[in-house]
């Protein structure tokens, strides 16, 4: 108890006692006692000046948090349909016998706790897990006993790295496992550039034209949503507010989405030097990267990335000599939300509450984080911007399609013999894309991953960009030996896990679209099944309060629109009026049990 | 032609809806120069005689009886709707479906403070239904065409639902008759 208030009271302290760091402190808390003990509550409450209720709040809803003893190390696999697909779930029942307990369970040594977990941002690696912060990718049912039996000897996750992965995955803050599998370069971001050269062109002149500049080429926000960036910093700039903030979406929680990963291993400074550009056009001194916890293994690093910056002047205090141009960042650990993407909820995250999305209006470009004029951009996005002030506007926009400038980088996976990064020019054919990456027997791709769309091969000659398939980078491919609504199915299950439960057509809608999708799978359905899950996802997208609900429909909307076969082989016309999908006999068997007679209505 | 013919039932639901139905008041003789009544709690006729254009009904399903029953009215009934937030979503009855079976049956004819049952044994008369292992919206056990919400749906809402069918009009019903808050 004692150790738990010294404890609580170093870190609220390291914290300056200030609520609006309640992440940082109940992360911290997790970190030296395995878990938040309910008693820990009042006590950070007090010391932070806040309410135990918020406390609460706070751990029970992040999924890395818990206010329940946990073991020492804990495992969390990735639960997605691309590590299903490649023996996952072979071994997590490997796992689970290897350890002798369930899922949600801890062993009795209290070593080791085993759970599931949305996409880690490994699905070029797949099956993968994390223990504690660090990676274990490219499982095999046959490596489990070893590595349980090293993590047994050891208890030291990081025993598990003997071999390191290329580049700045061996860097000594990094050594991780984890590979970058860079494929294919392009002109914009993975080709080498100078460094600092777009920062010390923009600082040459004014913020205004610089903006106009990132107008002017056209840069649309590569988190997804594709909003353009040179007139969201515009509207912050000329928000009224003394102080504005530039803030950096790294929680890539969207499945099958992990580009930012090898940004963030590869160009930190690039997106570093556009955060600089956007603080400088802007008119913020602070800014800060959310960094979702899956990627807690290269915080270290980040924060190495930041020191050698102050240290370079290239952030700081009057900075490259600029007079009165300050700015510094800082890392803000996300705990397992992807709700937490979104940015009122991002926001809401970083100010040290539950990451509820608010509603958008005020935009965050008006009243964001500490309701001050907030950026918030992508980490692509920010790389983008740097490239821009270095080389020019003209020639960003003249890579691209008209109303996509520059290219995009993708994160591909699953059925494909190279999954991995490809940076390519916006307008790219689908078609292409997949021959590149080695995809053959292509029934289906997830475009965007699951808040995108399900296309066909009748789509395949689309190309990627804004007008036509808009992704945030995630490229899924199934090939024809998948089965289409086993995918929509786990999609489903995964923005039911994720909705933050505050309004009730997402909330209880997704459950919805979920089992009627599984009744459809269970052969079932009728065609009134369809009739119903068009429209109830049409209800959901149009009655949501934030992107995951207005998005969340979507593999079920896409895939009835471009399958529609897949669904009509599997539904009957229902010829009598009852459902089959409601099964008498089942329904009684516990009262039958219970009174110990058979029914009398029923039984023939 | 004979006059279209109407039948109801209450399932798994307090007979508030059909109160509210009641609460037609006077149209009611409206209602019957419209319709002949098939089996209905208000005439008590127990099962249904003919085909019937429009079944009506009240509660959902928590029982192998109200199964049995809304069976029958799926296969006599060429409309079938759903009346009330019993029958369209299980309403206050569903309260006992995160309680397993046997416990809810445990407190309520065996452990509960002010039981009395000496020989310890559970309702197993063949006269008493079985219960289900949840009470179920009726939409997931037959097709249902038409929801009415509300607990109960007003007298307004059922007069407006029924005349529009009855005289082949579309069932719009306006924001007012659906607005409960
Ligand atoms: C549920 C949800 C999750 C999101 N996750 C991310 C994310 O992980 N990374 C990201 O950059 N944007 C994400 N977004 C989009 C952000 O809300 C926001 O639009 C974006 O960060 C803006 O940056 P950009 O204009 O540079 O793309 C998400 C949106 C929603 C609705
Ligand atoms: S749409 Fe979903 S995630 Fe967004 S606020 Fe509503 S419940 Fe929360
Ligand atoms: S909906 Fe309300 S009035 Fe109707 S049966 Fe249920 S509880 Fe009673
Ligand atoms: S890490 Fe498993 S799908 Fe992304």
């Amino acid at each position: 108890m004692s150790e738990m208030k010294a404890v609580v009271n170093n870190i609220c302290k390291e914290f300056g006692n200030d609520r609006t760091r309640l992440m940082d402190i109940v992360r911290g808390v997790q970190e030296k006692l395995g878990y938040v003990p309910p008693e820990a509550f009042e006590l950070i409450a007090e010391k932070a000046h806040t309410h135990r209720v918020e406390v609460e709040s706070v751990v029970s809803f992040y999924a890395f948090l818990s206010d329940k003893k946990r073991g020492k190390m804990v495992i969390r696999l990735c639960d997605d349909i691309i590590d299903r697909f490649q023996g996952g779930e072979d071994v997590a029942k490997a796992l689970s016998k290897e350890l002798g307990i369930g899922f949600g369970e801890t062993t009795e040594d209290g070593k080791v706790t085993l759970e599931k977990t949305a996409c880690i941002g490994m699905s070029d690696q797949a099956p993968a897990m994390m223990v504690n912060d660090v990676m274990v990718t490219n499982l095999t049912v046959e490596k489990i006993p070893e590595i349980i039996a090293k993590l047994r000897e050891t208890e030291d996750p990081q025993s598990l790295v003997t071999e390191c992965g290329d580049s700045n995955n061996a860097h000594e803050l990094v050594r991780a496992m984890v590979n970058n599998n860079i494929r294919e370069g392009g002109p914009v971001i993975l080709s080498n550039h100078r460094r600092g050269g777009g920062l010390r062109k923009a600082l040459t002149q004014t913020p205004e034209e610089v903006i106009e500049d990132v107008k002017g080429a056209g840069l649309r926000g590569r988190g997804g949503a594709g909003f353009l960036t040179g007139f969201k910093w515009e509207l912050t700039r000329k928000a009224a507010g003394t102080e504005k903030f530039v803030l950096c979406n790294a929680d890539e929680g969207e499945p099958g989405t992990f580009k930012d990963r090898v940004l963030l291993t590869e160009r930190p400074d690039l997106m570093l030097e556009g955060m600089t550009v956007a603080a400088y056009a802007i008119g913020a001194e602070t800014g800060i990267i959310y960094l979702r916890a899956e990627y807690a293994y290269l915080r270290a690093f980040l924060e190495d990335v930041l020191n050698r910056r102050r240290e370079d002047n290239l952030l700081g205090i009057n900075i490259l000599g600029n007079e009165g141009f300050n700015f510094d960042v800082r890392i803000q650990m996300g705990a397992g939300a992807y709700v937490c993407g979104e940015e009122t909820s991002l926001i809401k995250s970083c100010e040290g509450t539950r990451g509820d999305p608010t509603d958008r209006t005020p935009f965050p470009v008006v009243a964001g984080y500490m309701v001050s004029p907030t950026a918030v951009n992508n980490v692509e996005s920010y790389c983008c911007a740097a490239r821009i002030m270095d080389m020019g506007a003209g020639w960003f926009s003249s890579i691209g399609t008209a109303r996509s400038a520059g290219t995009k980088v993708l994160s591909v996976c699953g059925d494909c013999d190279r999954p991995g990064i490809y940076e390519v020019p916006f307008g790219t054919k689908l078609r292409d894309l997949l021959q590149r990456v080695g995809a053959e027997d292509v029934a289906a791709v997830q475009v965007g991953g699951p808040s995108g769309q399900m296309v066909g091969p009748a789509q395949f000659d689309q190309e990627i960009s804004f007008e036509e398939l808009a992704t945030g980078g995630a490229i899924m491919i199934f090939s024809n030996q998948r089965d289409i609504l086993e995918v929509v199915e786990a999609f489903m299950e995964f923005f039911v896990d994720e909705s933050c439960g505050y309004c009730v057509p997402c909330r209880v809608g997704n459950v919805l679209l979920k089992s009627r999708i599984a009744r459809v799978r269970n052969g079932e359905g009728s065609p009134d099944d369809l009739a119903y899950l068009h429209r109830l996802g049409e209800s959901v997208k149009r009655m949501s309060r934030c992107g995951l609900g207005q998005t969340s429909p979507n593999p079920v909307l896409s895939t009835l629109k471009n399958f529609r076969p897949v669904y009509n082989a599997l539904v009957r016309e229902n010829t009598t009026g009852r459902l089959k999908s409601f099964h008498i006999m089942k329904a009684v068997e516990q009262a039958s049990q219970i009174a110990d007679r058979r029914s009398e209505v029923f039984h023939a | 032609m004979g006059k279209p013919r109407v039948a109801t039932t209450s399932l798994a639901g307090c007979f508030g809806c059909h109160m509210s139905f009641l609460d037609i008041d006077e149209r009611i003789l409206d209602l019957i120069e419209l319709v002949d009544f098939d089996r209905s709690p208000i005439d008590d006729i127990k099962h249904i005689s003919q085909r019937c254009a429009i079944g009506l009904v009240e509660g959902g399903c928590c029982n192998e009886e109200n199964v049995h029953v809304l069976y029958e009215f799926r296969e006599n009934c060429d409309i079938l709707i759903s009346f009330g937030d019993c029958a369209t979503m299980g309403g206050i009855p569903t309260l006992r479906n995160n309680i397993p079976l046997k416990e809810c049956i445990d407190e309520a004819y065996r452990d509960g403070v002010t039981v009395y049952n000496p020989k310890n044994i559970v309702p197993q008369d063949p006269e008493i239904p079985l219960l289900l292992d949840k009470v179920y919206p009726c939409h997931e056990v037959v097709k249902i065409d038409y929801f009415l919400p509300g607990c109960p749906p007003s007298a307004d809402c059922l007069w407006a639902a029924l005349t529009a069918l009855l005289t082949d009009k579309p069932v719009e019903l306006p924001y007012e008759l659906l607005k409960y808050d």
